[in-house]
């Protein structure tokens, strides 16, 4: 029992793919033509970033590809990430007609992977920014979901951005962070070509608050947008936690984005610490990366999980086991020093529902690798070194105006997971959009027109239309 | 058990089912393989003089995943000689003596065709069939279609062959014209026992976007082809039921045009039909279709209480009437049934660009702010039944089954036609209706 490389590069390569394959031309153009094309279509009203899917979707059922990344891309310049990452089965999938209608949504991730794929694999640039610029500079700190966001959208209006990344690596999250076998990371890099071509500067490597002030940022640019996401995973606070095989499990799966995915070594009986969707990413993919057992170990019971239903019946298909109403009380190592059990306790709710330990419950688990998986820390301390004077909430995120993404310091704008506590990249992506336009009317006072969906336009009449405003979230059924 | 069988003008047949003439009815072995399979006829492929065909020869037009919608052709009559084709009659005649086999022929000359007429009764066909239809290629050289456009000729053309028929004649109608009624009174009055209806329809399909040339693609040129499937269903029955209707015509009908299920059947029953003929679909799926056809139609005349096919024969017919004599008071509106609508709007704009602006959403929160679907914030669509004016568009643009129902609503108003209203009106009996504001 040991922590090492399980498989060769093929086993491995094959078993962190097909997740949700590829269309191909035929089978997109059958599943287009299940869509009704509503009108205000309800899809839309759940996405986020308000792509107007019945649109997009039509183009691929007349055979317009190209069109119809064009219609994804101008409202999402990530489209293509979010086509593969998007729980789509609480956004828009998850909101579709003909899922109430027949039990099955309108496969529109799939379709809207189709449209992008065709775009980025011959080459073709759908997005455009203007000639003339408007003379004004912007930096964003961050080059995630929600950096990437702002600054395609920047480019667009005519404002020139820079993008400062303190990783080797542009992309945040969506490049270190998603299941692998969900999407690569080549993916999201091909998309910030795409957004650099729009005339996006990145500079990787620079760490702001270290290697350049925000002094010097406010000085050098009219406007500033923050989009530096959530910190490590919480602390456990138990005893062992620095043995070497006790991992944070986001530089876990970091480490699956940067280094070969045959030379990741994983242990043979893994426990997984947590149970929301990191948890998860963290068990699948050490199981596939050929760790022999995986547990979660989750306080509380099955009902109270963060982790989507889907990603939790990913998990059981996966082969993972769940401990739930089990506590971690400590790590144990044996004499080389290596994680080798731990100590585990029952648990049942107490009186106000926090979960509390059953005297006598405990008992032993083997396990030679730990990932920590309870939440992601808010960037407070980040934060308050970098705006001493920003407003915070109370949750530990920035206050900010949900419309602009306007902070209460001067100059400064915010999205993303730092802002919103945590949510998913297609959330990200359209926070930085709002900021983009909250800095253009801020730099030129001309409001730029958020995207309502287009059948609306000229109706009077009852509430409707885009998620980019106000999203709908539906439940998994 | 209800009897299918027929005996359309002298022609017995088990079921109403026939084979069209066609690519299905081309041979011997087709003839055994649509028997076995249970179709009651077959119209043979159009006999006449040699000709040649091209390559490519047909075309169609699909509607999303709907393929074959439509069917375009350009081929001619059958490319096999007479001698094979009449020898070939002859033998499925001999193994299927109760199925009616029926000689399609087309030619030329007062003296082709009673040389032709001749040699039909000889190999043992149970009837003629007159192709007055071809509307591409044969009409070129003055036979097909160019027969079935004018009257006059149809009429000489069918005297001919009426000199020397001894077995039932049906004169096979065009839909290229303006009036099928004066080729079927011609047909009548050339003494023809029976009309069968339609032929195909003059088409372009499609044009290939890359060469700029239509399909089908014949070396770099096409031509004007003939129309035939499910899309041309709605046409041939308009035509049928004209017949059907028309004292002067009088003739048994054997109905043709985009059958492809005992629906399709019944319906052309109900306009007036006895026989049927089918070709697109046994061309799309073969010919084991019939069995669901059998089956259908009898479980549906069973369901019925409909003992033949001449029970339900013509059923319809009377119940189209003129525009004239409908009743302008008669009123009904749409319902939407919330338990089924499944949020799509559809109704909604389909009425509101479409039609006459009747549908408004309105906001959920009467429905705990919940609309359709079960979504938060989905607006409701609801029908303003004082300003509906009972089109029934949106009840068809609606995907759910039973959704939008068109309901009856009761104004208390005497039935009014339109004759009626310019009478009444004339004689100041009444005021004008205002028109729609
Ligand atoms: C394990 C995991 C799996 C996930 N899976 C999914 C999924 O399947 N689908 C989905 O939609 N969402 C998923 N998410 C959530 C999603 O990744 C995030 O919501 C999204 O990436 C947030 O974007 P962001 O731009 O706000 O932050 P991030 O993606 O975190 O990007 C912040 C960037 O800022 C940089 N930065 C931070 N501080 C500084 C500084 N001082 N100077 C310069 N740069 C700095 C960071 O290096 C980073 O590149 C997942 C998250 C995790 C943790
Ligand atoms: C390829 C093809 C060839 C045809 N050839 C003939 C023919 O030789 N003689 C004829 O009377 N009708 C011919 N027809 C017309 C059919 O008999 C029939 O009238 C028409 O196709 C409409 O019926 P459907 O919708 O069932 O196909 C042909 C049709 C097709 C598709
Ligand atoms: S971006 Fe995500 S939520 Fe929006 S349509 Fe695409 S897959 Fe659905
Ligand atoms: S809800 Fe479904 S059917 Fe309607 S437009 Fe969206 S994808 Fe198409």
């Amino acid at each position: 029992m040991a922590v090492g490389i399980k498989l060769n590069p093929a086993q491995a390569e094959e078993n962190m793919t097909g997740y949700k394959p590829p269309f191909s031309k035929q089978e997109a153009i059958i599943e287009a033509n299940r869509c009704l094309f509503c009108f205000d279509a309800p899809c839309i009203m759940a996405c986020p970033t308000g792509i107007d899917i019945p649109s997009f979707i039509k183009k691929i059922a007349s055979g317009s590809p190209v069109a119809s990344a064009r219609t994804i891309l101008r409202a999402n310049p990530l489209g293509a990430s979010c086509a593969q990452v998007c729980p789509t089965n609480v956004l828009c999938e998850g909101a579709c007609v003909v899922l109430t209608r027949e039990g099955d949504p309108v496969k529109i991730g799939r379709l809207q992977r189709y449209a992008t794929d065709h775009v980025y694999s011959n080459h073709i640039d759908v997005l455009e920014a203007p000639a003339e610029k408007s003379g004004k500079k912007v930096a964003i700190i961050g080059s995630g979901p929600a950096g990437l966001g702002c600054a395609a959208e920047l480019a667009q209006l005519g404002h020139e951005a820079v993008i400062f990344e303190k990783e080797e690596l542009p992309g945040g999250l969506n490049t270190y962070g998603i299941a692998y076998y969900k999407m690569t990371p080549a993916i999201s890099l091909g998309e910030i070509e795409m957004i650099k071509g729009l005339g996006v500067e990145i500079r990787c490597g620079v760490q702001v608050g270290i290697d350049i002030s925000t002094s010097q940022l406010k000085e050098d640019f009219d406007a500033v947008f923050l989009g530096i996401g959530l910190g490590k995973s919480h602390q456990l606070n138990v005893p062992g936690e620095d043995l070497p095989e006790v991992i944070d499990a986001l530089d876990f799966i970091a480490q699956i984005h940067s280094d070969p995915l045959h030379e990741v070594p994983v242990g043979d009986n893994v426990a997984v610490i947590g149970c929301g969707n990191t948890a998860i990413d963290a068990l699948t993919q050490s199981k596939r990366l050929g760790a022999n057992i995986t547990t979660i170990i989750y306080r509380r019971g099955e009902t109270d999980m963060p982790a989507y239903d889907f990603e939790f019946d990913l998990a059981k298909t996966d082969g993972g086991e769940f401990l739930f109403h089990t506590l971690l009380k400590e790590v144990v190592a044996n004499d080389e020093g290596r994680v080798s059990s731990l100590v585990l306790q029952k648990s049942q709710p107490g009186p106000n529902g926090r979960p509390e330990a059953i005297a006598g419950s405990e008992f032993s688990f083997p396990c030679d690798m730990v990932l920590k998986a309870v939440g992601s820390k808010k960037q407070v301390e980040m934060l308050s070194s970098l705006f001493p004077d920003m407003e915070m909430n109370a949750n530990g995120t920035v206050k900010l105006d949900p419309a602009t993404g306007q902070t209460s310091v001067e100059k400064v704008f915010c999205g993303g997971d730092c802002a919103n506590g945590g949510r998913e990249v297609v959330n990200a992506v359209a926070e930085g959009i709002k900021g983009a336009r909250g800095i253009h009317s801020y730099l030129s006072g001309a409001s730029a027109e958020s995207p309502v969906q287009p059948s609306r336009l000229g109706v009077d009449g009852a509430p409707s239309g885009s998620g980019f405003i106000n999203p709908i979230r539906v439940t998994e059924q | 058990m209800a009897d299918l069988s027929i005996n359309f003008a002298g022609i017995s047949s088990p079921n109403p089912f026939w084979v069209a003439s066609g690519p299905p009815a081309n041979s011997a072995y087709q003839a055994h393989r649509a028997f076995e399979a249970g179709w009651g006829g077959v119209v043979w492929k159009t006999i006449g003089e040699p000709i040649v065909n091209v390559a490519s020869r047909y075309s169609a037009l699909n509607v999303g995943q709907a393929q074959i919608v439509g069917f375009n052709n350009i081929e001619l009559i059958t490319d096999r000689s007479p001698e094979t084709n009449f020898r070939e009659i002859a033998e499925v005649k001999k193994r299927w003596p109760n199925h009616a086999v029926i000689a399609s022929l087309m030619v030329d000359t007062r003296e082709q065709w009673h040389e032709y007429v001749k040699r039909s009764a000889d190999s043992g066909a149970d009837g003629i069939e007159l192709n007055y239809g071809c509307p591409h290629g044969m009409c070129e050289r003055g036979m097909g279609s160019a027969v079935g456009q004018q009257p006059k000729v149809l009429e000489e053309i069918t005297g001919w062959v009426m000199e020397v028929a001894t077995i039932p004649v049906i004169v096979k109608l065009t839909p290229n014209i303006t009036d099928v009624t004066a080729p079927a009174r011609a047909a009548r009055r050339a003494g023809a026992d029976a009309i069968s209806l339609i032929n195909t329809i003059n088409s372009i399909t499609n044009v290939n976007l890359d060469t700029l040339v239509p399909e089908p693609y014949v070396a770099g040129q096409s031509t004007h082809g003939g129309y035939c499937g499910p899309a041309v269903k709605p046409i041939a029955m308009n035509m049928v039921q004209s017949c059907a209707a028309d004292p002067d015509v009088g003739l048994p009908i054997s109905g043709i045009g985009g059958i492809g299920t005992w629906r399709d059947a019944a319906e052309f029953i109900a306009l007036g039909s006895t026989s049927l003929q089918v070709c697109t679909a046994i061309m799309h799926r073969g010919f084991r279709i019939v069995e669901d056809m059998i089956e259908g139609l009898n479980d549906y005349l069973d369901s019925k209480g409909f003992e033949t096919i001449y029970d339900l024969s013509g059923k319809s017919v009377a119940s189209v009437q003129n525009w004239n004599t409908l009743d302008l008071h008669y009123q009904r509106v749409a319902r939407i049934d919330y338990e089924k609508c499944i949020g799509c709007n559809l109704c909604y704009i389909a009425c509101e660009d479409g039609a006459h602006q009747c549908i408004d959403l309105i906001s959920p929160d009467e429905r705990h702010g919940i609309g359709p679907g079960r979504l938060p914030g989905k607006p409701v669509p609801q029908v303003r039944e004082e300003d509906c004016v009972g089109c029934n568009l949106c009840s068809l643009v609606c995907p759910v089954e039973d959704c939008i129902n068109m309901t009856p609503i009761s104004n208390g108003k005497e039935p009014l036609t339109w004759k009626q209203y310019e009478e009444r009106l004339a004689k100041g009996e009444m005021a004008s209706i205002p028109p729609h504001p």
